[in-house]
């Protein structure tokens, strides 16, 4: 078993509602040192698999074919052991 | 009269308002296909009524637009047959890739539920091509996430191209009160079509204005559903 974990945001010209609306609670609370803030998505997957390279491999797979909206998503892919790949 | 069937998903909750709006106007109900039934070939419009298809997880249509009948309906395309999606219908349109962008959510965050007022876009051919050029409608919009998004290349070529189908617009006659742009989507679109014209995603809900019940005159949605029946079989 493999775990991985996929973190996904907007991308960067993408106006992200939710971050701003938390940045403008942050300032009100006195927090005037934050500036951009960015929301995201968490997805923790299990895979029956041993290679981490195929589950690095089939985890991409399936960012690109449900989990996120390349048109206005990027993710992150990062094995238990703390390998890392972007898209 | 064209054969007309509406798409079921678990979650779609205005397809009985469709079924009931299309078949006021062509006089015969539509067939309610279950998203496990595969056979659409012989309907000429297929419609992605709104709702909340698998409870809108992960993003709204996202594991709708993923379901086997959407190659059903990828081939329908194919063969020239017309699409309609409306609100979670749209939203599914744009997951499967059907139509470019996509719909995030609002700009103020809140689920918007209220009317707005559209003008339509003329096409020559296609679903757009009963409209009149800057034809008013007033309806229902009721989403979260109805914000339409797209780069600066895919919005050059829409509008190049004419497939803006519908934006908002502020209101009309007595409706003066009516903001605009409910959601913050991007050059006020509240519709689109494919190059062919012959698929059309919109967030306002027609099949919610089809009797004066509904209010605001209640006959904008009813005329805007029969434009496009009107073009589907001249």
């Amino acid at each position: 078993m493999i775990n991985v974990l996929i973190t996904i945001q907007f991308k960067e010209d993408v106006l992200d509602p939710e971050g701003k609306a938390i940045a403008a609670s942050l300032h009100n609370l006195g927090y005037s040192e934050v500036g951009a803030v960015m929301t995201g998505r968490l997805i923790r997957l299990t895979l029956d698999e041993s290679d981490t390279a195929r589950a690095m491999q089939k985890a991409a797979k399936m960012c690109e074919v449900l989990l996120v909206n390349t048109i206005i998503e990027t993710y992150d892919i990062t094995i238990e052991d703390g390998e890392e790949n972007s898209a | 009269m064209p054969s007309i069937a509406v798409i079921r998903f678990p979650g779609s909750n205005c397809d009985r308002d469709i079924i009931t709006g299309v078949a006021s106007i062509t006089g015969t109900k539509p067939s309610a296909i279950w998203y496990k039934d595969t056979d659409i070939a012989r309907h000429d419009l297929i419609i992605l009524p709104g709702g909340f298809s698998f409870g809108d997880y992960l993003r709204g249509g996202a594991i709708a637009a993923r379901a086997p009948i959407m190659d059903e309906i990828q081939d329908h395309v194919w063969r020239g047959g017309y699409v309609l999606g409306i609100c979670n219908g749209f939203q599914i349109l744009t997951e499967s890739e059907l139509l470019p962008g996509a719909l995030m959510r609002n700009v103020g965050l809140k689920y918007v539920c209220r009317d707005v007022v559209i003008k339509a876009h003329h096409a020559d051919d296609g679903l757009l091509s009963a409209f009149k050029d800057g034809q008013s409608f007033r309806m229902p919009v009721a989403h979260n996430e109805g914000n339409y998004y797209a780069d600066e290349e895919t919005l050059a070529r829409l509008q190049d191209k004419g497939q803006i189908a519908f934006t908002y617009t502020a209101g009309i006659g007595g409706d003066k009160h009516i903001d605009a742009n409910p959601n913050g989507a991007i050059e006020d679109i509240a519709g689109i079509v494919s190059e062919n014209g012959r698929v059309l995603g919109m967030m306002p809900h027609p099949e919610r204005n089809l009797d004066p019940i509904h209010g605001g005159g209640g006959q904008d949605g009813r005329q805007l559903l029969k434009n496009l029946i009107e073009a589907v079989a001249p």
